[in-house]
């Protein structure tokens, strides 16, 4: 905390720029009022993330009520309702640890592309032959510390290499995937230890572990963001680095953390992953970048950076685990859920730029654009 | 202030210690010494039929196939370059295939540039590597085409490939026939399909859907997965969660059934019997020890590599098939789709990949 001490006025004032993205007129002013105290905390700045998620919210209703109408059998069944709730939680909580380092990276004004290929590179490596012979705790160590190695990498070419993230990220897609493939000699490693394999299968009171280690990681990142100074030092760092750097802030080494910590949570994500499938392959995780930015994006985070807030894009995730549970009940293909995706992505950033006046027209608007 | 930068300097052999400790130890986890590929797979050359085993003319064998990360792939690769080592007068050259029909083609170009006498390939794509066949065939360089076929006959001197269809065809009459031993009316059937974009898919399902229908059956629910296992347990489990009774479920491949199996366990579900494909030697495991919903595989076995490099040794050679009457090497051959169960797995356990 006394960090906090040594610059409040300039820390302050790096942050301003930041939460106010190109906005009309009456959007500044009523965060002028917020500042002041004139107006509540709902209308204010504080509460624009809360409304954001409660349009999310709103999507997630209109979904299930779909769900309800199209399969009014499966609905009618209240153990297979609760199951179904699980399952899509399940569904959510890879993409879900991975989205929550992803949020961190883009608030920080950053893009890391290659989470899906370290999840995959961490997986592969914590079940090769020789991983696998230290048991359950040296393949969690490996998971970990090759994800948080990767990140580091990543961290160092972005901020002391100078390379724009998006091409640093990209190269490490690449190249970590091709070591997984080299070291998995491109075949299917299945994972004997049952340890592992139990994460995905354990339940403790009626809730998967896996449902636990998500809400952990949630919890844990928001925290991190909302009441540490790390955090508000990402969201500085992301709106505007050069008042960031004055106000006193080691943007550089802030940026090598933001992207570890995206490896970590991709490392963590590994062994879930890999517990559910009970193997590993380079080939896993295929396209999670693209569904942690998506998540994150849909979920209220600004891509610039400086915006952005946890529970959006775990409602995000939710959102789009609900989708491919939805089309799965159905029986519909997989084409036309990636349409749906697609135009839920296209629909939530739209909506987005639309400043509210308020909720309920919020709210008929979603339901416009997802029915 | 010197009190400080001692704590530093510690805290950084601290954590310098701790990040190359992990390093090293790190270094030493990527062996993976159990998962040489086997060559189980080859038909040595001591135990072929007839004279064809002997030694003959020096030929070259050249070979591509992409550097997929599936394990069928990775078979097709391991296959081809033992089987040519079994031979003592095959002399093999491979050449990276890349990550596309255009690398390929260009890799295949400088192959052709060095007259090997005879190019075995696995196409990224038949159609778009179409005129490369045509190309050697006219240099006078016969072509083997694995598996992907080439849609212009003078592309290929031999096409030995799987039968997709025909895989269908099989799980769905294997299906079926369990179906109507247990005496079930109106099965619940589910399939998890591969990645749909590929004809291979769309195939395979075609021969399941049409075997079924002319049982009086159909697919209740229908998944997609990618080939891999991650993808197979989030399909399977979107398939669980549709279908609250199940019957019967075809999962178009054994390494994406890994984690079909997995989301089956989580799921603790086990009212209804699995067919695999492809022939994985994990699948066959499990069907020999009976102990998963897995009962049958039906196979589109990799070792066609294997023929394929036989046979394109006896191309160059100017040998023919020693049970056939015909003097050369027949121009196509479709292996059949066998369905593998419990009663016939030890025969196949050598091929599993």
């Amino acid at each position: 905390m006394s960090e906090v001490t040594e610059t409040p006025a300039a820390e302050r004032a790096a942050k301003l720029p930041a939460q106010s993205p190109p906005v009309d007129p009456a959007e500044t002013a009523a965060a002028g009022h917020a500042a002041t105290g004139r107006l509540s905390w709902w209308r204010g700045d504080g509460g624009e993330g809360a409304r954001r998620n409660l349009g999310l919210i709103g999507v997630l209703v209109a979904l299930i009520v779909i769900g309800i109408v199209t399969r009014p059998d499966l609905y009618g069944d209240s153990s297979w309702v609760w199951s179904n709730f699980l399952t899509i939680l399940k569904l959510a909580s890879v993409v879900g640890v991975v989205t929550v380092g992803m949020t961190f990276v883009i608030i920080g004004g950053g893009i890391d592309l290659s989470v899906g290929a370290i999840v995959a590179l961490a997986g592969v490596w914590a079940t090769t032959v020789a991983t696998q012979s230290y048991g359950a705790g040296g393949m969690i160590f490996c998971a970990l510390t090759v994800g948080l190695g990767v990140g580091l990498v990543n961290g160092l070419l972005i901020s002391y290499g100078r390379l724009v993230p998006f091409i640093a990220t990209l190269a490490m897609l690449v190249a970590a995937r091709g070591l997984a493939a080299e070291i998995s000699n491109k075949q299917t490693q299945v994972s004997d230890n049952n340890t592992i394999n139990s994460i995905a299968s354990t339940n403790l009171l009626g809730i998967p572990l896996l449902v636990y280690i998500l809400a952990a990681v949630v919890i844990a990142g928001w925290v991190l963001l909302n009441r540490t100074t790390f955090g508000r030092r990402t969201v500085a760092v992301g709106g505007n680095p050069e008042a960031a750097r004055l106000a006193g802030i080691n943007v550089k080494r802030h940026t090598l953390l933001l992207y570890a910590l995206s490896g970590l949570c991709c490392g963590i994500a590994a062994i879930m992953l890999t517990a559910q499938a009970t193997s590993a392959q380079a080939a896993m995780a295929n396209l999670y970048e693209l569904d942690a930015i998506a998540a994150a994006i849909i979920g209220g985070t600004l891509l610039s950076g400086g915006r952005g807030t946890i529970i959006g894009s775990l409602l995000g995730v939710i959102i789009f685990s609900t989708i491919t549970n939805l089309f799965a009940i159905n029986g519909l293909s997989t084409e036309a859920q990636n349409m749906v995706k697609g135009g839920i992505i296209v629909a939530a950033v739209l909506v987005q730029q639309v400043h509210f006046r308020s909720l309920t027209q919020f709210l008929s608007r979603n339901r416009l654009t997802t029915t | 202030m010197t009190q400080h930068s001692r704590d530093l300097s510690r805290r950084r052999l601290l954590f310098g210690g701790a990040a190359v400790g992990a390093g090293v130890l790190l270094a030493g986890c990527t062996s993976n010494e159990s998962q040489e590929p086997t060559t189980a797979q080859t038909k040595g050359a001591d135990a072929a039929a007839g004279g064809n085993a002997a030694p003959g003319e020096r030929v070259t064998i050249g070979f591509s196939a992409p550097a997929a990360d599936h394990g069928w792939i990775a078979a097709i690769t391991n296959n081809a370059k033992a089987q040519a080592a079994a031979y003592s007068d095959v002399e093999f050259k491979t050449v990276e295939a890349g990550a596309d029909a255009a690398a390929q083609r260009a890799a295949l170009s400088t192959l052709l540039s060095q007259k090997p006498d005879v190019i075995v390939l696995l196409p990224h794509d038949g159609k778009e590597l179409n005129a490369f066949g045509l190309e050697a065939m006219q240099a006078g360089v016969p072509v083997v085409n694995l598996d992907r076929a080439f849609p212009d006959a003078k592309a290929y001197r031999l096409q030995i490939k799987g039968d997709n269809y025909g895989m269908g065809v099989a799980a769905a009459t294997y299906i079926a026939e369990q179906l109507k031993a247990k005496g079930v009316s109106n099965p619940v059937i589910g399939e998890i399909a591969g990645i749909d974009s590929l004809e291979l898919t769309q195939e395979r399902s075609k021969g399941f859907a049409d075997t079924l229908a002319q049982h009086g059956l159909k697919v209740a629910n229908r998944r997609a997965a990618e080939f891999t296992a991650d993808s197979g347990q989030q399909a399977a489990t979107g398939l669980l969660q549709a279908l609250p009774k199940i019957d019967a479920i075809w999962n178009h491949d054994d390494d994406q059934g890994i984690g079909v199996l997995a989301a089956i366990n989580q799921a603790n579900r086990k009212e209804f019997f699995m067919v695999g494909g492809a022939g994985s030697k994990k699948a066959m495991e499990d069907i020999q020890a009976d102990n998963t919903v897995l009962k049958a595989t039906v196979t589109y076995s990799p070792s066609m590599a294997s023929s394929a490099i036989s046979l394109a040794r006896l191309i160059a050679q100017g040998k023919g098939m020693s049970d056939l009457v015909e003097l050369q090497v027949p121009k196509e051959i479709i292996l059949a789709s066998e369905t593998i169960t419990k009663e016939n797995v030890s025969n196949y356990l050598k091929l599993g990949f």
